[in-house]
């Protein structure tokens, strides 16, 4: 096949993609994010696409990518919607991790890494957050101390999603605690099979375990495994919690989550088997979930043609990341209500009292992750309307005299 | 700058020049609601008709172009006749097919010198008989936007051929308006009263429901665009005060409990803007989705302008509960916009009509 070009014709380029889909559709299918299973699923397909020119669309070339534009990648989000796309396990490394090395890493992290990234041959996680430093992960206490060339990590990490499952991930540790706490970071690139990296999953309340625990006991990295410049590690991490946002926003809410997931069809189904859809009042929550989901895909149309365009996104993605996790905690509820007495007690074979409890289960998660409504309208409040900001305890205070978290740092 | 760009600077800085509180104040307690003045620099810019076909003697624009005058004119809370003439008088007679009354009306409300009310769009209280001499319409129509200044009602009414849309001269016999009291200080609303009035039938006998619903839909499109103009306007100044009022000693913004309150308030406006953008594309676009677009706008977009307007006040505290203040203008403005083509539980249950007659 030929090496695609930026002039390729969008209608060229769709074609390709449609033929490419049919030819490979026993690689796509639904899986669930937690297992080595759908992990697998992940890398097959991911080789595949990368196989066939059809991975890192946008990515310079030299990286692996395909250096095609935004007008490519929203033609393949197009021709890829009618097929479950299994890449889930693989978002963070993808959406967050390789935007972050491209724009901070060095050119050998580049060179070692990206391409190994876009093929599915490295997964990679997140190590920010910890126990003491959620909202506020500059408070964070992982300690990064030279050792010569080298660094030796101590600490623990938290809400580590795939870490089980990960080949690398990027770690922020605290490399300076006599300094305030954003200028005392440091991000490096972790090898997650190191010596001294401890893994443990994290049951959520869900029951299920897509999060883990990470523990950092005497772990050596390399000098060269900092990514930008040592004690700049905030500005890194900026890049991929902004990378973040932007991923969530356009996807639609959730990460991973599919465009019109179909909440409110699956809702009115329940109802109209159920005999709910002669209830007025339930047709009014039902329609207000319709509501919710139409402005939820707006929104995310128009941080897509907002990308496309090369402008900077506005507010969108904030307000579609909040909006994502309003509308998956009200369906959640309607659908719950639906099931009444059964969605507290059932038999294991009705699928709707799974879905629907599960869905409320994992409603709260989804207000947290990736930054909680309070946490967001700060934001909002602070830099897209102007208000001013909390007097602050912690500014211009070195780190090792602040209070965090449950203890004392 | 794109033309919207344009066409939205040019409107808001006519309004602000034009049309600033004090001035939108005087008009609404005027007696007749009206300022001939004022709207002939709306007409000079060519805002009555920017809808209406170059035919007609309009601007020939889209819905796109006329929700950005709507939501600048949502805004100023401009208290002219635009959302009653420019939309529902121009979109009823676009939309009945009747190209002489298009020909005969559309040219003078294009200039300004035709100001057109529509009664009877929701419900239908007039009856309409064919007599010898022509069409005759006797009942009452309650809540008829502008009514009392038109020079023309469109007005629907049950023929025996079903809902059919008739034009009825202000002059006509046996016609009478009363204005009523309304929520909203700058947006007149009439009572109009019919005893054997001679009317014109406007395009055919028993399409009303055709036509009404066509332009339903049309009508919450604008208002749409119009409440995202308010809302946006209220989060303003509930942002401006919170940056500038203090209290502790500290811009009461600086809080979190009004930072968030306002961050509300953005939210909202963001998911109504483009709610509103949709379905004044749908009408462009002519999709048959269009429906459904306007509903969600409908009740989405009334709902974030009445939650803002109600979230300014209480930022405001004390002087946003004064009569000076013009918080409760918007406020007024917001619930009465949200009621005047359908409540939000209607436009709920309209979705679900729709989503089942989708499925056949």
């Amino acid at each position: 096949m030929a090496q695609p070009s930026a002039d390729e014709s969008i209608d060229g380029f769709r074609a390709r993609v449609r033929t490419w889909f049919a030819e490979h559709v026993e690689l796509t299918g639904g899986a669930g994010a937690e297992s080595f299973d759908a992990v697998e699923s992940a890398r097959r397909f991911q080789a595949a696409l990368f196989d066939g020119h059809l991975a890192g669309l946008t990515w310079p070339a030299e990286y692996g990518g395909q250096g095609l534009t935004t007008a490519h990648q929203l033609a393949f989000n197009e021709e890829a919607e009618p097929y479950v796309v299994p890449t889930m396990p693989l978002l963070i490394g993808l959406g967050m991790c390789a935007p972050t090395l491209l724009e901070k890493g060095t050119p050998e992290q580049r060179d070692r890494h990206l391409a190994r990234m876009l093929r599915g041959d490295e997964v990679w996680c997140q190590l920010f957050s910890e126990p003491g430093a959620g909202s506020d992960v500059a408070g964070l206490r992982t300690r990064a101390v030279r050792d010569g060339e080298d660094w030796v990590v101590n600490g623990q990490k938290v809400w580590t999603s795939g870490a089980h499952y990960s080949d690398f991930g990027l770690l922020l540790a605290r490399t300076n605690p006599d300094v305030p706490k954003h200028l005392g970071l440091t991000m490096f690139v972790v090898d997650m099979r190191a010596p001294g990296v401890t893994i443990r999953p994290l049951r959520q309340i869900t029951g299920g375990s897509g999060f883990n625990e990470v523990f950092f006991d005497d772990v050596h990295l390399p000098g060269d495994a900092v990514v930008g410049d040592v004690d700049r590690g905030w500005q890194a991490a900026v890049t991929t919690l902004m990378n973040e946002r932007v991923s969530i926003g356009a996807g639609g809410g959730g990460l991973g989550r599919r465009l019109g997931g179909g909440e409110f069809a699956a809702l009115a189904d329940v109802a109209r088997r159920r005999g709910g859809l002669a209830d007025p009042v339930l047709r009014q929550r039902l329609a207000s979930v319709f509501v919710e989901e139409r402005l939820l895909e707006l929104l995310s149309q128009r941080i897509r043609a907002d990308v496309q365009a090369g402008r900077t996104p506005g507010p969108q993605g904030s307000v579609a990341k909040l909006a994502g996790a309003q509308l998956a905690r009200h369906a959640a509820e309607v659908g719950l209500d639906l099931l009444g007495a059964g969605g507290a007690a059932w038999t294991p074979d009705d699928a709707d009292a799974e879905r629907w409890t599960q869905a409320l289960l994992g409603a709260p998660g989804n207000a947290i992750a990736g930054g909680t409504p309070e946490i967001m309208k700060n934001i909002l409040g602070e830099r897209v309307l102007g208000l001013p900001r909390e007097p602050a305890v912690d500014r211009d205070v070195p780190f090792r005299e602040l209070r965090v978290g449950g203890g004392r740092s | 700058m794109t033309m919207a760009d344009d066409l939205r600077a040019s409107v808001r800085g006519l309004l602000e020049s034009a049309a600033p509180e004090a001035e939108v104040r005087r008009i609404a307690d005027s007696p007749s609601g009206f300022d001939a003045g004022l709207w002939g620099r709306l007409t000079g810019m060519g805002l009555p008709g920017i809808a209406v076909p170059e035919e007609f003697g309009g601007a020939g624009a889209g819905f796109a172009e006329l929700g950005v005058v709507l939501e600048e004119a949502g805004r100023a809370l401009l208290p002219l006749p635009l959302l009653s003439t420019a939309v529902l008088g121009a979109q009823a007679l676009l939309l009945s097919g009747d190209t002489e009354a298009q020909a005969t009306c559309l040219p003078q409300l294009a200039e300004g010198r035709l100001r057109v009310a529509v009664g009877g769009l929701g419900r239908a209280a007039c009856s309409a008989v064919a007599g010898p001499r022509g069409w005759l319409l006797d009942g009452i129509v309650d809540g008829v936007l502008d009514g009392a200044g038109a020079d023309l009602l469109l007005v629907f009414a049950t023929a025996d051929e079903g809902l059919t849309l008739f034009a009825v001269e202000a002059s006509a016999p046996g016609l009478s308006r009363t204005p009523l009291r309304t929520l909203d200080l700058t947006r007149r609303q009439a009572r109009v009263e019919l005893h054997a009035s001679p009317a014109t039938l406007i395009g055919t006998a028993g399409d009303g429901d055709r036509v009404a619903a066509a332009v339903l839909d049309r009508a919450l499109a604008a208002m749409a665009a119009e409440q995202v103009g308010g809302a946006q306007r209220v989060l303003e100044m509930a942002v401006e005060y919170a940056r500038t009022r203090y209290q502790f000693g500290r811009a009461i913004g600086s809080f979190q409990a009004i930072k968030h309150r306002c961050a509300d308030m953005l939210i909202d406006v963001e998911r109504a803007r483009v709610a509103a953008d949709a379905a004044l594309a749908a009408v462009d676009a002519g999709t048959p989705d269009l429906p459904v677009a306007a509903r969600v706008a409908g009740t989405f977009c009334g709902e974030a302008f009445f939650l803002a307007a109600a979230a300014n006040i209480q930022v405001h505290g004390g002087i946003g509960f004064t009569w000076e203040h013009p918080a409760h203008l918007y406020y007024r403005r917001a619930k009465s916009s949200q009621l005047l083509f359908g409540s939000p539980d209607e436009h709920r249950e309209a979705l679900m009509r729709l989503w089942e007659g989708s499925r056949g």
